[in-house]
């Protein structure tokens, strides 16, 4: 298969890896220079240059013959018009775009792009069938969002320790969406109390995360 | 007319200012409080601050009961995505785009989003000012001429 992606960030770095290691054709493209260099070590001539909304960029890369096209930018509406042009001028049979704001998906599905990949989205669907932290790895997609996955360890010392979860001062904009016990994950409820070594992950929006923090922190020794 | 204006660069609020001043309904939404500082003290229009691609502003800009949609910030595709959100999921009667871009202009006109593209604009009157010729119309500049088609 010949795949295309658009975007070399971590997600299109690491699927053009796994895709390359799968025996198929790849070709990453990337509008930065530095990052295409950095990347051109390991890539080699599957790494292009240009960007993937530009009819001649897409042309040169051989859209034509392409059997996927995946726009997995770190902006939406990059990801929505790379993944048009895909189709419209080049008849691409499928297009994926990565999608940031979930809240996006709707339209997409509705402006005729084939399948859309929320990040956000499939975090929280792990998240909500628990499934262990350490499979929860791609969090780093999160970071152009504006809401950001912490996980944060509570030491005996926190103040959280013995408390009701929605007995918490959180942020308006926070939520506890797992909590991890030894080797258990568990769905919060308004009744878990934490316990020391629990892991807390959550969601919160980018500017209050360390007020978030704030609320797990042990309180400051005052020996 | 009922009119939301998104992005309020030098276009955005010209235009802001002329159709209000014209009696019309005008809300602009914008995200940079700075950039709202070009409408001057007199605009009697309303002004939405936030993401122009977030359906919840769109509605809160009064998108849903809009005679016209015009996006003109300082991204194509975001303004090609802002226009199409207006067009399918508002059914906007009047929906414009700016963009910069010749080849996308022509591209996303052709499927009914009716784009200006300044570039074309400016170069094809330029052409026509340098051979001393008769000004055309917008319509015949704001079209992909042979020469830039590949």
């Amino acid at each position: 298969m010949y795949v295309i992606i658009v975007g070399a960030g971590n997600v299109g770095y690491y699927l053009a890896k796994t895709l390359l290691n799968a025996g198929h054709e790849v070709l990453l493209i990337e509008r930065d220079k530095r990052r295409c260099d950095l990347l051109r070590d390991e890539f080699g001539e599957a790494v292009m240059r240009g960007r993937g909304d530009e009819i001649r960029i897409m042309r040169e890369a051989g859209a034509d013959r392409a059997d996927i096209v995946v726009a997995c930018t770190g902006d939406d509406e990059d990801n929505l018009i790379i993944s048009q042009i895909a189709k419209w001028y080049f008849n691409v049979p499928r297009t994926v775009a990565r999608i940031n704001d979930p809240r996006n998906e709707g339209i997409f599905q509705q402006l005729g792009i084939d399948a859309t990949v929320s990040s956000t989205n499939i975090i929280y669907h792990l998240i909500e069938q628990e499934i262990e932290t350490s499979e929860i790895i791609p969090l780093a997609a999160l970071e152009r969002g504006n809401i950001e996955i912490v996980d944060v360890e509570i030491s005996n010392r926190s103040p959280v320790v013995g408390r009701q979860v929605d007995d918490l001062p959180l942020p308006s904009d926070a939520l506890i969406v797992c909590i991890i016990r030894g080797e258990n994950a568990m769905l919060p409820r308004a009744d878990t109390v934490l316990e020391p070594n629990d892991s807390v992950i959550a969601l919160v929006s980018a500017h209050n995360e360390r007020l978030l923090r704030k609320v797990f922190a042990e309180e400051a020794s005052s020996e | 007319m009922r009119i939301v204006i998104l992005g309020c660069g030098r276009t955005g609020a010209a235009l802001a200012r002329i159709m209000a001043a014209e009696g019309h309904r005008v809300t602009l939404i914008e995200w940079n409080n700075e950039s709202l500082e070009r409408l001057g003290g007199k605009f009697t229009g309303a002004v939405i601050t936030g993401n122009g691609l977030d359906e919840d502003v769109l509605k809160k800009a009064g998108i849903e009961q809009a005679d016209m949609f015009v996006a003109l910030t300082e991204g194509d595709n975001r303004n090609l995505m802002a226009a199409q959100i207006a067009k399918e999921r508002f059914q906007v009667p009047k929906v414009i785009a700016k963009v910069n871009d010749p080849i996308r202009a022509e591209a996303y006109r052709e499927r009914g989003i009716y784009t200006i593209c300044y570039s074309l604009i400016g170069s094809a009157l330029i052409r026509d000012l340098a051979y001393d010729r008769p000004l055309g119309t917008v319509e015949d500049y704001n079209v992909l001429p042979p020469e830039l088609q590949d």
